[in-house]
């Protein structure tokens, strides 16, 4: 696939830093606060370190600190202390006329999608490469690509406010991935989503990791991060009260709650499943294809 | 740079932003009409004024036995040996008694000779300049007393109190003509960067997700300057149509009778219809590209 040439060509630009001392590490937080002007803490001493590759869960109430934590990645904000080191590199030393330029190496996807209104769902995923200047080639080439593989060929020319919500997160997520960014931030992607949706969109995290993104997700959605078994960090009031590979939404034990929802979740899932098969299969493939699994 | 895309995205935007966009184009229209209506009658009025100023007048009046040669001779004074003067123009006791019993037949005729002496009527290069002509024609010596510069000339005069109305009167239509034109320019100035502010604020959302996706300031910016310029030259234009339909239809037919309109200091149309659609690009482009300020801080 035109993607998977891409795919080298696409990476030296994102800028992967030296490793040196600080080991293979995309995301580095170190004693990082952020106080807001009102006075509100929003993290609090939070030092974590998140390795290339790795797929994360951000877990924890509202109010939590997980999209404090999203906005100072993408220099939305400005921490109040400590250091943070993004591919090595402290974000504190990017002024603001850079941010632009360091952005395009994250892709982020919104609860709310963040669509452009006025756009088709081609022109929504174009924008994020005609800011970098992608050639009208490059675009053509590109964008059909990401889309199909993000199961949206059909609704190329249809406007956001035209599609379901899971649609638009597609489309959110196929913009964010188009430039192949080496980080991928999700803040609460699932959250406006039905249970059915958000499979199909944890799907293509989980694509996207497995070719090779690192990929965190902020989430409250239980069932999701139980379900993965992956890396979780959990946040209460702004500070990191847990760091857990292979972790649960909640700790080890609330195993009633936890028995629960696995019975539910293995009650439902076969049915889902069957329903999703038959249109899902076929760009999960693709995105194989594409983007290759590499640990296969 | 980019410069088709650019443009492509401001056109996009327009017809995507139709309302707004007419409401920033009307904005601009009201405002190139009403500069270019007050411009000119500015102007006008400025330049009646300075013409009415250009009456300050002072009278040299000669001897009533003034010979020809003495006349002359005043007049070569006057011409090249006074400061400050423009014009000289002499006036002979019979023209002099003529006009005057035009205005006042019955007291003229009551007179049997003509008691008027010849004159003649200089006229300053600048009405503040009269007292300095007046004190070169009849020195004040250290006593106070006057004495005149030439032994034909009987009396220096000028219409002092016409002479302060005038200037006070040019003044006031001076002040409140470039008062108003201030208030005006101000007004539409609001205007303008309100209505555009307005339609960049139902935009925020949209210049904020550009910046999240990585858009720089001058990549979200370019299109809307090129918006604001397109809207603005489209105002521009559409407001110098009426403004000539107005000319061609109202004002030249007038111009023949009234010779205020046709006031040779007023700026040509020509001049004028630049200036105009100048100002309205520039406004309108500088008005998107400062007010975009406020939402670029993401």
């Amino acid at each position: 696939m035109a993607a998977t040439q891409e795919r080298p060509t696409a990476k030296p630009a994102a800028a992967p830093r030296p490793a040196g001392p600080l080991g293979d590490s995309v995301i580095e937080f170190r004693g990082v606060s952020k106080v807001y002007e009102s006075g509100d803490v929003g993290v609090e001493n939070a030092t974590f370190r998140i390795n290339r590759g790795e797929f994360v869960f951000l877990v924890g109430s509202t109010g939590s600190g997980k999209s404090t934590l999203m906005r100072l990645l993408i220099k939305e904000h400005e921490v109040s202390s400590g250091v943070i080191r993004v591919s090595g590199r402290d974000l504190a030393d990017i002024d603001r006329k850079r941010v632009p330029h360091y952005r395009r190496n994250i892709g982020v996807v919104f609860q709310d999608f963040k669509l452009l209104p006025n756009r088709t769902v081609y022109d929504n995923v174009a924008y994020a490469l005609q800011v970098t200047g992608g050639t009208r080639k490059e675009i053509r080439e590109k964008v059909p690509d990401i889309l199909r593989l993000t199961g949206l060929s059909t609704k190329l020319h249809n406007y956001p406010d035209q599609l379901s919500g899971g649609e638009q997160q597609r489309v959110s997520v196929a913009r964010a991935f188009v430039n192949h960014p080496p980080l991928l931030l999700a803040d609460e992607p699932t959250g406006n989503l039905d249970p059915e949706t958000s499979i199909g969109i944890m799907q293509l995290l989980y694509r996207i990791n497995k070719a090779g993104t690192t990929v965190v997700v902020a989430t409250h959605d239980a069932h999701m991060v139980d379900r993965m078994r992956r890396r979780v960090i959990e946040l209460q009031s702004g500070r990191i009260i847990r760091d857990e590979d292979d972790g649960l939404y909640r700790q080890a034990d609330q195993n009633t709650a936890e028995f629960g929802a696995m019975l539910r979740g293995d009650d439902g899932m076969p049915l889902q499943r069957r329903g999703k098969t038959a249109r899902q299969q076929s760009a999960e493939d693709l995105f194989d294809e594409a983007f290759g699994d590499d640990d296969k | 740079m980019n410069l088709g895309f650019f443009f492509r995205e401001a056109l996009r935007s327009m017809k995507r932003n139709a309302v707004p966009s007419f409401a920033a184009m009307a904005a601009v229209v009201v405002t190139v009409l009403v500069l270019g209506i007050f411009i000119p009658v500015v102007q006008t009025t400025t330049g009646a004024a300075n013409e009415v100023r250009g009456r300050v007048l002072a009278n040299v009046y000669l001897q009533t036995k003034a010979t020809d040669a003495d006349i002359e001779r005043v007049r070569r004074l006057l011409t090249s040996e006074t400061p400050h003067v423009k014009t000289v123009e002499f006036v002979s006791k019979e023209q002099a008694y003529a006009q005057e019993r035009k205005k006042n037949p019955e007291a003229y005729s009551l007179l049997g000779s003509n008691p008027l002496p010849d004159t003649f009527r200089i006229t300053p290069d600048d009405p503040d300049n009269v007292a300095q002509i007046l004190n070169a024609l009849q020195p004040t010596s250290a006593s106070g007393a006057k004495t005149l510069v030439d032994p034909a000339i009987a009396e220096v005069k000028d219409k002092k109190d016409d002479r302060e109305k005038i200037l006070t009167a040019t003044r006031v239509i001076k002040l409140t003509g470039g008062g108003l034109a201030i208030l005006l320019v101000l007004a539409s100035v609001l205007l303008i960067s309100n209505t555009i502010r307005l339609s960049l604020f139902s935009r925020r959302r949209e210049v904020e997700v550009m910046k999240l996706v990585g858009a720089t300031d001058w990549f979200i910016r370019w299109p809307f300057m090129i918006e604001g310029v397109l809207l603005g030259a489209l105002g521009g234009i559409l407001a110098v149509l009426l403004l000539g339909v107005t000319k061609v239809a109202l004002l030249d037919p007038l111009a023949t009778d009234l010779p205020l309109l046709a006031a040779p200091e007023t700026m040509n149309f020509g001049t004028l219809i630049a200036i105009l659609l100048g100002a309205s690009v520039a406004v309108s482009a500088a008005g998107s590209g400062l007010s975009l300020r406020r939402f670029l801080r993401v």
